[in-house]
């Protein structure tokens, strides 16, 4: 009886018509439908993925137990740790060369430096492959040095987006607040990093989330740099989906998307619900 | 606040700038100037190219097979934009004008796929839509009830369900890029609509004009920047994808990233696919150059 007799609806409360609902549930349901079905399937005790078996967690031992799966997955989760490390600092440094500086040119740097936002990833990879096998990259070095290249390319398109985030963020920094921190006697170190660091510090979480899960998502760039013995998750898992799909990928997917969704609660702890609309 | 003139404090200036500097002139610059020599030369030997400025990539990319294929990713990318602006724009309405409480979580609930693993996101959409998927499944049990239904009011049943072949075609491309991309169309959609003063809406329902006249001549026009950011936003990945007609388009489905791709690996052609790669680039520029004549044209009138 609650739903008849609740408050009525103000013109512009298109929320709560019933249509509206109605295609918000449904969109939801599209965008979550298929990663359910895949976390339910990973639990499924049957080799062809497709009929309700029962209850096993054999394929997540099976996933565990596959060296190459587990290698792959710590060889992203490095390159994505050593590529967001660096995109914070080179992001950081280019959103306050472009925000402080008036410089000849400055238009023409700063269209050069988003652009590996806009060249399409195949082009990007393209352009790594030629690069690095032109200048003899070495290869079969001892890890984590083998994975440079990697690192490198993930580097390069990744820390345009944290730039944009900072520079965003500092555009509400009042320069009058570092001013009276020299004025008080700070030095140009002193005052970046306690008066302007910690204006800049939200973004540089979102900013750090974000470089962090693009480096993680990447498949196209990664799969024209890694060798042979650098294979990434993705890489890996479209190797697995391309020639035999078997519920080990579930299993593996199943612990990815956890670890998003650990690492999104982690964020959104971290700074409020704000960073889920920073990152545009 | 003005800006400082980087002469007046030098040693900051090459503090902050020259690393990033260095940064894109080694690893983007030179790589991409690599690609665009490469496309002006010819394979010599097997591993040999030589740099010979001849325009023949070019030329044969003008084939009417590679022409066509371009077309066609236009087709398809523009297709999965139309899709995600009428399928997002209800949603970002909905997230606008939502209650304080929820407005969190509904984005939450949109942006969650985004950090998703596309790779991951792809391979549960193979599985949904696969012969022996759910999507079948379903629709082979609503054709099975309306078979029954038929027998019960005395007609001849439907004939045995036949799985649809759902994956690897033009569609299953489709499908996938818009399952991939919606959450980039619905978050400048919203952006611009949450700037939108209420007011105006207020005012054109006051004046007598319907709920759809409103949205039609007040809001749309007045959320058209969010219109065209997403639409860009859209467009310009939806155009480049490699992995979604890769792993669900058929052999009629691929995508100018996709022939890209294979004359780097399989096919070995590498000044080919360097011009091929050059000729997205400039597709790309011309599709951003169109928006900013389109956002000064419109500076100037108003």
């Amino acid at each position: 009886m609650r739903l008849l007799t609740r408050t009525p609806r103000a013109p512009l409360e298109y929320t709560r018509t019933l249509w509206m609902r109605l295609w918000v549930g449904l969109v939801l349901l599209f965008l979550y439908a298929p990663l359910l079905v895949l976390m339910i399937f990973s639990f499924n005790d049957s080799k062809r993925n497709v009929v309700w078996r029962g209850f096993t967690t054999k394929y997540y031992e099976k996933a565990l137990n596959n060296d190459t799966l587990v290698e792959a997955l710590a060889n992203s989760l490095t390159i994505a740790a050593l590529a967001t490390i660096v995109s914070l600092i080179l992001g950081s440094m280019t959103a306050i060369m472009l925000w402080r500086f008036k410089f000849r040119l400055k238009g023409l740097v700063d269209g050069t430096i988003s652009l590996p936002i806009i060249v399409p990833e195949i082009c990007l990879g393209v352009a790594m492959l030629i690069f690095f096998a032109w200048v003899d990259w070495p290869t079969g070095l001892v890890w984590p040095l083998n994975l440079s290249a990697i690192t490198i390319a993930h580097i390069t398109f990744c820390f345009p987006f944290v730039t944009m985030v900072v520079r965003a963020r500092l555009a509400s920094f009042n320069k009058e607040e570092e001013e009276a921190a020299k004025d008080l006697g700070a030095s140009d170190w002193q005052a970046f990093k306690h008066v302007l660091l910690p204006h800049i510090r939200p973004a540089l979480v979102s900013g750090a989330l974000l470089a962090f899960t693009l480096s993680l998502d990447d498949f196209v760039i990664t799969f024209f740099t890694s060798g042979p013995d650098t294979i990434t998750f993705p890489v890996k898992v479209y190797s697995m989906v391309r020639f035999s799909v078997t519920p080990e990928v579930n299993a593996a997917s199943t612990l990815l998307i956890v670890l998003t969704v650990v690492l999104t609660a982690v964020a959104l702890r971290l700074q409020g619900t704000k960073t889920i609309t920073v990152s545009h | 606040m003005a800006e400082q003139d980087w002469k007046a404090d030098k040693k900051a200036f090459w503090v902050v700038s020259s690393a990033p500097l260095l940064w894109t002139l080694l690893f983007f610059l030179v790589p991409m100037s690599f690609v665009w020599l490469y496309s002006f030369g010819s394979n010599t030997g097997l591993a040999e190219i030589e740099i010979s400025g001849t325009l023949d990539n070019y030329k044969r990319a003008t084939e009417w097979l590679y022409v066509s294929i371009f077309l066609k990713s236009f087709a398809v990318a523009a297709l999965v934009t139309v899709i995600c602006l009428v399928v997002g724009f209800p949603v970002a309405m909905a997230l606008t004008f939502s209650s304080d409480k929820w407005r969190p979580w509904l984005l939450l609930g949109i942006m969650l796929p985004f950090w998703t693993n596309l790779l991951i996101r792809t391979y549960a959409l193979m599985m949904l839509l696969g012969t022996q998927g759910y999507a079948n499944k379903s629709m082979g049990w609503l054709w099975e009830s309306a078979s029954w239904l038929k027998v019960l009011v005395g007609l001849q049943p439907l004939a045995a369900w036949e799985p649809v072949e759902l994956l690897y075609n033009n569609f299953a491309v489709v499908f996938g890029l818009v399952y991939v991309h919606l959450p980039f169309m619905v978050l400048p959609l919203y952006s611009a609509l949450d700037r939108l003063d209420k007011s105006l809406i207020e005012a054109s329902l006051d004046l007598g004009a319907g709920h759809l006249r409103t949205l039609l001549k007040i809001v749309m026009p007045l959320a058209m920047p969010g219109i065209v950011a997403g639409v860009m936003i859209t467009l310009i990945p939806a155009l480049g994808a490699y992995l979604t007609p890769d792993l669900m388009g058929g052999t009629e489905s691929q995508m100018i990233a996709n022939v890209i791709e294979r004359q780097f690996k399989r096919a070995n052609d590498w000044p080919f696919g360097a011009a091929l790669s050059f000729l997205l680039i400039y597709a790309m520029f011309i599709l951003i150059a169109m928006q900013g004549l389109r956002r000064t044209r419109q500076g100037g009138t108003s």
